[in-house]
């Protein structure tokens, strides 16, 4: 993983570095041995509280019936049987995975569209660049309103314009077949802006001669993209769709401002369905076990992702 | 005639892309000034000639607003205080030094990134609450006390500090306190600009951690307030909520 987000954020640095010796080796006195221990301290202790601690404590907590009043209770496995027999919570990880896909197609997709689009350094597409990424600035919880009220069944600017080309309105919000792809249309449009961005400084690191000996050998600009641009700008896609993915499964703000899980539990993802558990109906074991689901998902994803793609991502 | 089609057809996707950018922003910041009456018009109303400025004045009495700008102000500062603190120290170490455990601790570090609040806020919640520190300005900004990320960031601007002048220093017989804040720190500055940005940015609009730390107004912030205004109105009086997300939306842009 230091590899992979050294090659992507300082791409120059790690070829020099393959030159140059980092550091140089100085001799230090033997009371000086103990002083980088003590610069990392801080740090690690508060990770080590604030992650690490409460990781175990979850994971030790999924074995036990509690619900902060009466004394904990081991119960083994039984949070998980419980579970894994519930449809409830099967409903609830169809949600998450629902939510994650479209967001990750969606939102990757139409950035890396929007970044070819506005490639060429011109005032409008510098317009167009900051209007895209407005909503990426704005607090997530203020783009949630604004959207619960361009989504308003009755007044809603939405079903406004969509009674003027004369179809019926959509009850966004309120249909459980629709609601979770408005939470999906929000997450894109509040983080599409950030992806291109990202994507657009990608690509101007594309040396001008790759694009210059492609235009020699007569290459299409399909042939281009996917054999010059994709896989020079694979470094950064590779590590913004992580971050992305990391986003997704821990989005809370939208569900619980928006739908509050509803209608009927069509949006509730994980992570609300850990909060309500926990914090709602107290039932700490039960929700330390869907953590401990969420944790290990998080986990196999982000291994997956860095033993698959990870040696196919062309580095300089 | 290809060229007159492409043009024709790039100018029609730069105003859609303006338009779905735009105008909810542009919504937003109407309704703040609409009253009641003129939110539920049809059709709706795209301008008003004399804006109900009072639904700002309402929606600062309908929530505690000087205290959570407060509480908001101390978080963010004092996040952003205990990250320079526990960041630069560790990123310094991490770049210039040679320990036993280096690689394992580095990588340790970098593996929380994948981690979110979000999954361990309960035992976190716990702790504060066996401790009493609920409601505390602690709960909210001791865990996020550091940055995994930043860490990193920081980490490698250091690496790319030459040699020459560490060696230059060590001459002098300057330490390591001298080398960090004469040397390492002002080569260092539009990472930590950044980095400072983003802290910033980040915990001003944080809504999640404030919401489940706390269990009254006493600390609770902006972003936590402006949820509430919604739900005190029960979803009802939506004005206020729209003006409210003009004033963060514009704090924290």
């Amino acid at each position: 993983m230091e590899q992979v987000l050294k090659r992507i954020f300082f791409p120059a640095a790690s070829r020099v570095q393959a030159v140059l010796p980092a550091r140089t080796a100085v001799r230090r006195r033997r009371g000086a041995a103990l002083l980088p221990y003590l610069l990392i301290a801080p740090a690690l202790a508060l990770l080590f509280v604030f992650v690490l601690y409460p990781i175990g404590y979850m994971v030790y907590l999924s074995f036990f019936d509690w619900n902060m009043i009466k004394p904990k209770e081991f119960v083994g496995l039984q949070n998980f049987v419980t579970m894994f027999h519930d449809p409830e919570f099967f409903q609830v990880l169809g949600n998450t995975f629902q939510y994650t896909v479209w967001t990750l197609v969606f939102g990757m997709g139409l950035a890396l569209a929007a970044a070819c689009f506005l490639k060429k350094d011109t005032r409008i597409n510098r317009l167009l660049q900051s209007a895209i990424f407005l909503p990426y600035v704005m607090p997530l919880v203020s783009v949630a309103f604004i959207w619960v009220w361009l989504m308003d069944a009755d007044y809603g600017l939405l079903n406004w314009l969509l009674g003027l080309v004369g179809l019926p309105g959509i009850r966004w919000l309120q249909d459980s077949a629709v609601a979770m792809y408005s939470l999906i249309l929000v997450s894109v449009w509040k983080c599409v802006g950030y992806n291109t961005l990202i994507i657009l400084s990608a690509m101007q690191g594309v040396p001008g001669y790759l694009y210059e000996a492609a235009r020699l050998d007569k290459a299409g600009p399909a042939k281009t993209f996917f054999k010059i641009t994709l896989p020079m700008i694979s470094p950064s896609l590779f590590f913004l769709t992580l971050m992305n993915l990391i986003a997704c499964f821990k989005m809370f703000e939208t569900v619980n401002i928006m739908t509050a899980g509803g209608p009927a539990n069509a949006t509730s993802t994980l992570v609300y369905s850990l909060y309500q558990y926990g914090f709602k109906f107290y039932k700490l074991g039960y929700a330390s076990a869907e953590g401990v689901v969420l944790m290990v998902i998080i986990g196999a994803c982000t291994l997956v992702y860095f033993g698959a793609l990870g040696k196919r991502v062309h580095y300089r | 005639m290809k060229r007159t089609v492409c043009r024709t057809a790039r100018s029609a996707v730069s105003i859609l892309m303006l338009l779905v950018f735009f105008v909810p922003v542009y919504w937003m910041l109407l309704t703040a000034v609409k009253t009641m009456g003129q939110c539920y018009q049809t059709p709706p109303a795209f301008w008003v000639s004399n804006p109900a400025w009072d639904n700002f004045t309402r929606a600062f009495e309908a929530i505690p607003f000087r205290n959570m700008l407060k509480n908001s102000l101390i978080v963010t500062a004092g996040t952003l205080l205990c990250q320079c603190v526990t960041v630069i120290p560790a990123a310094y170490a991490f770049a210039r030094m040679r320990f036993r455990g280096e690689k394992l601790l580095f990588g340790a570090v970098l593996a929380t990134m994948m981690i979110p609040a979000q999954l361990i806020f309960l035992p976190v919640f716990l702790l504060f609450s066996q401790a009493g520190l609920i409601n505390s300005y602690i709960s909210l900004i001791i865990p996020h006390g550091t940055s995994a990320f930043a860490i990193f960031m920081l980490r490698q601007t250091f690496r790319q500090v030459p040699d020459e002048l560490l060696e230059a220093a060590r001459l002098d017989k300057a330490g390591q306190w001298k080398i960090i804040t004469r040397i390492m720190l002002p080569l260092a500055r539009p990472t930590l600009l950044t980095l400072c940005l983003l802290t910033l940015v980040t915990t001003w609009s944080d809504y999640f951690w404030p919401f489940v730390m706390t269990t009254n107004n006493d600390v609770r912030t902006l972003s936590v307030g402006v949820s509430m205004l919604r739900i005190v109105d029960g979803g009802v009086d939506y004005p206020l909520p729209f003006l409210w997300n003009r004033w963060s939306g514009r704090c924290t842009g």
